[in-house]
């Protein structure tokens, strides 16, 4: 079971359908099943079970996650996979002592892989959709693999399979989400 | 959160209406009606029926006119939202796209100039259960306009039911349509909705059709009580 983890602002708001629900189709096609929870809400139970971890990202002008960070401190000591999608990529960079930094970037965006990375294959130029107004300065020691040319697109973590994407890749780069599935399930 | 969703009146519309009304208060509606039938961001068939579907709905409407000019009527669109946020204080927009990202990137950049709030909640939804859920929660939605094969002329002003759907399910495999209409391949109008406090029944229509492309003009509608 992959649990994706819904960090709105408030449980149960509008932007659920736009930025959980779409992540959960691509990964029950993937033949994964998923639960979902309110980052606000996680507790040792919750995560008890879970082959993997998906923070989802939230609508641009909600960064409330960012003021309530106590709540998913967890995220250190998860032993399973983690990839955190735009709001998702901001709070692991948190949790893990990076920086947030303002940095804007709305509509389809030229990555590029600058490093083979397991989410995203080999080195390679796509395009990628970006709702964001802020990125990461990454934690100390993690492994920055693709960018744009505004900032970070994708990092990780030196010895876990814990991954921060910027772009949305629940359009058009499917590709993403199905890869992590698969670390999870070959762990 | 007050909201206002913007309407072109055709069933994604209406449907993220509906979806907007289960989490937040639909302040008003924000319709801009296009001279242009090629726009690239507002549908236009029976645009002007909108102002019917409001009153059907009991929620204030915000409405104005473009030329229809690619990016020009961006700005008609941000005077439309501007003009919402003076007059009904919303604090976001709500749209219905599907996968548009023109519509729904351009839609973000207007939202952040203007400090407001956007939510699209049938963003990559799927298809099938999308229309699935519009039919049985009791949606009425025809077909209004037809713009690619293998659409027929009796697909204007035909009822998207069950048997309706079968068919689209059909074109899928066949002629590579988008089941939701998304790609442009058809355009609806919403005559009722489960929190419609009245129904639109249309009187008068006038069809125009060749080659595949057709348009239903509603010349006459008026409400009913349900």
């Amino acid at each position: 079971m992959i649990l994706l983890v819904d960090l709105a602002g408030t449980l149960g708001s509008l932007s659920r359908d736009e930025y959980v629900g779409p992540v959960a189709r691509i990964v029950a096609a993937a033949g994964y099943e998923w639960n979902e929870a309110h980052y606000a809400g996680i507790s040792p139970k919750t995560i008890t079970g879970a082959d993997g971890i998906i923070l989802c990202g939230t609508a641009l002008k909600d960064n409330a996650f960012a003021e309530h960070m106590q709540n998913l401190a967890w995220l250190r000591d998860a032993r399973v996979p983690v990839l955190g999608i735009c709001a998702g990529a901001e709070a692991l960079c948190l949790v893990f002592g990076g920086r947030l930094i303002p940095a804007c970037e709305i509509g389809m965006t030229e990555v590029r892989v600058i490093q083979a990375d397991p989410v995203l294959g080999e080195p390679r130029v796509f395009t990628a959709y970006e709702v964001h107004t802020f990125a990461c300065e990454p934690p100390a020691g993690w492994i920055t693999t693709a960018v744009s040319d505004v900032c970070v697109q994708v990092f990780r973590h030196p010895g876990r399979p814990v991954f921060g994407v910027m772009f949305h890749p629940e359009v058009r780069n499917d590709a993403v989400v199905e890869r992590f599935c698969g670390i999870c399930r070959d762990r | 959160m007050k909201l206002g969703v913007l309407c072109s009146g055709g069933k994604d519309s209406w449907s993220a209406c509906s979806r907007a009304l289960e989490t937040d208060e639909v302040a008003c509606l924000i319709s801009v009606r296009s001279k242009n039938d090629a726009s690239y961001m507002f549908h236009t068939p029976d645009v002007h029926l909108v102002p019917l579907q409001a009153k059907a709905a009991g929620i204030p409407l915000v409405t104005v006119e473009t030329e229809g000019v690619e990016e020009a009527e961006l700005a008609d669109l941000v005077r439309a939202i501007a003009l919402a946020v003076e007059k009904y204080g919303i604090e976001g927009i709500v749209t219905g796209a599907l996968m548009s990202v023109y519509q729904a990137t351009r839609v973000q950049r207007i939202c952040r100039e203007l400090g407001l709030w956007c939510f699209n909640p049938l963003w990559y939804t799927d298809p099938d259960a999308y229309m699935e859920r519009l039919i049985a929660s009791g949606f009425s939605v025809i077909v209004t306009g037809v713009f690619s094969a293998p659409f027929t002329e009796d697909w204007l002003g035909r009822a998207i039911d069950e048997k309706a759907l079968a068919d689209l399910r059909k074109y899928v495999k066949t002629d590579r349509i988008t089941l939701t209409g998304e790609g442009g391949e058809y355009e609806t109008l919403v005559l009722d909705a489960p929190f419609f406090r009245q129904r639109i029944v249309i009187r008068e229509t006038k069809k125009e059709y060749a080659n595949y492309r057709g348009v239903l003009t509603i010349t006459r509608a008026e409400l009913v009580s349900k």
